[in-house]
């Protein structure tokens, strides 16, 4: 069935979908329509799940925590202020191997006060353990969910599945609904391997002696390194069901690209509209979206950027005293390779100001006049 | 009371025979934890009426109903007087350990 939906109901959709058994929520714009549906839908009979209104998102997470150590399938949903709350507990559910599922909308951190979006709240959560998905559609949004419950609990790792706020959250498009069977055939009940019961009873996440503690990151990291394949493998099995592949980066005519964007969220949706009306003036360029971001697919974004000259990445971040994250993370790819492109880091669209087409016409000048970058940060629509 | 040369502890020598999360595997059986306590909860049965409010009370799972009478494991209780401050009945008083 095809439906003309926000951002937000698509999240809806897709924990509905994936039968999510307990949702624990605190409102926040522009987050609030997500969980807004799924508490009609729980109200309503439509989904079966336990909805559970809490007075902050800390608690929030801490009861999808406890739901999910029981053995249900969770889903929250937040944004900015209110992942920030969360942080405590967004290390409890990754080092506790709970694999809750949670839309973020990104929204700039205040102060100034802001409900528009940037990346900067899901970026400070980088190193939490977190499995985090950048979203450039309503559709991608829905599918990733119910494809993120599948790679969460077979490795028993968190999810978040992340969109920028109005641009997505809020823009409406034509959605292609999966029917429930389908969904149910491609995503089995969760089955965890350890839960919180009366018939073996024991407490989790208590004092972990340095004996101990050591081996269980190391497990966690090594389980991390598994989920680039099974993003892999998990996405080729959704395009044979629903003929849609959801992959860990999305690529777009790189092949022959003197230049390529790396681009996330929706900007990376704008630019390959950019890189149709460059191609057109007789330029060169591609765009390579990066939809996995934690853990970084390595070994897709070596194979496509070692194979271009000139790489620009933009940043719809920043960290404070360095540069953009994603700038970051793509150099520290590259190092060392061989041939390694000249890499550029642009930051643009903070506070969601927006990014269009002329952003990336800029960006693109500025790469392919210069050899490498002459500034640490090429700043694009600061007001200087 | 265990001594404390008995206390056992668990340790694993690779991270593959560990669970996946910290959790607890045991090493309660072994480490008898009421040997903190400094006042211990003593129940009058004449006076109790087995409503298993202590019971449902005890925050480390101390207080056992036998025969439908509450029964504190000296064990692993801990002294912190909850189930004397909940019991409607006041049959539970708190006495000093001695040594």
């Amino acid at each position: 069935m095809r439906k003309v939906i926000m951002g937000n109901h698509a999240l809806s959709y897709g924990a509905m979908l994936s039968r999510a058994q307990v949702i624990a929520a605190y409102p926040i714009t522009p987050q609030t329509q997500v969980v807004e549906l799924l508490s009609e839908m729980c109200a309503d009979g439509t989904l079966n799940a336990k909805f559970i209104k809490v007075e902050s998102e800390h608690s929030a997470m801490a009861a999808c925590l406890g739901a999910s150590l029981a053995g249900a399938r969770t889903f929250t949903a937040t944004s900015a202020q209110g992942l920030a709350l969360m942080h405590e507990m967004l290390h409890w559910a990754a080092g506790g191997r709970m694999p809750v599922v949670m839309g973020n909308i990104n929204r700039a951190l205040a102060p100034g006060w802001s409900i528009w979006t940037d990346q900067n709240d899901s970026l400070s959560e980088r190193d939490t353990g977190w499995i985090q998905f950048y979203c450039s559609s309503n559709q991608e949004v829905l599918d990733t969910v119910i494809q993120a419950y599948k790679v969460s609990e077979k490795l028993m790792i968190p999810s978040m599945i992340i969109l920028d706020a109005f641009t997505l959250s809020h823009t409406y498009e034509v959605v292609e609904i999966p029917e429930q069977e389908k969904v149910d055939a491609y995503l089995p009940p969760f089955n965890p391997p350890f839960r919180l019961t009366p018939e073996d009873p024991h407490a989790f996440g208590g004092l972990t002696s340095p004996d101990h503690y050591m081996e269980l990151r190391y497990k966690l990291q090594k389980d991390m390194e598994k989920v680039p394949d099974l993003v892999e493998e998990t996405g080729r099995e959704y395009e044979k069901m629903f003929g849609r592949y959801l992959g860990q980066v999305e690529e777009y005519l790189c092949a022959d690209a003197e230049l390529v964007f790396v681009t996330s969220g929706t900007a990376g949706y704008t630019a390959r509209v950019a890189v149709d009306e460059l191609r057109e003036k007789g330029f060169k360029v591609g765009n390579l979206r990066i939809k996995l971001f934690r853990p970084f697919p390595f070994k897709k974004v070596r194979e496509i950027l070692t194979r271009v000259p000139k790489v620009a990445v933009l940043d719809r971040n920043l960290s404070y005293g360095h540069h953009g994250i994603f700038y970051q993370e793509v150099k520290s790819a590259l190092y060392g390779q061989s041939p390694q492109p000249a890499i550029f880091g642009f930051v643009a669209g903070l506070g969601g100001r927006d990014i269009t087409r002329d952003s990336f016409k800029e960006i693109a000048d500025y790469a392919l006049k210069h050899d490498r970058a002459e500034e640490e940060i090429v700043w694009i629509g600061v007001k200087k | 009371m265990p001594k404390k040369k008995e206390v056992r502890k668990i340790v694993f020598n690779s991270e593959k025979e560990m669970p996946l999360a910290p959790m607890s595997l045991g090493s309660m059986l072994h480490n008898k934890t009421g040997a903190w306590r400094n006042i211990r909860p003593v129940i009058d049965l004449s006076k109790c009426i087995k409503c298993g409010i202590c019971w449902k009370f005890c925050p480390d799972a101390s207080i056992d109903i036998v025969d439908e009478w509450p029964q504190i494991n000296y064990d692993y209780c801990k002294g912190c007087g909850i189930c004397a401050e909940e019991c409607p009945q006041k049959c539970i008083t708190m006495v000093e350990e001695e040594k």
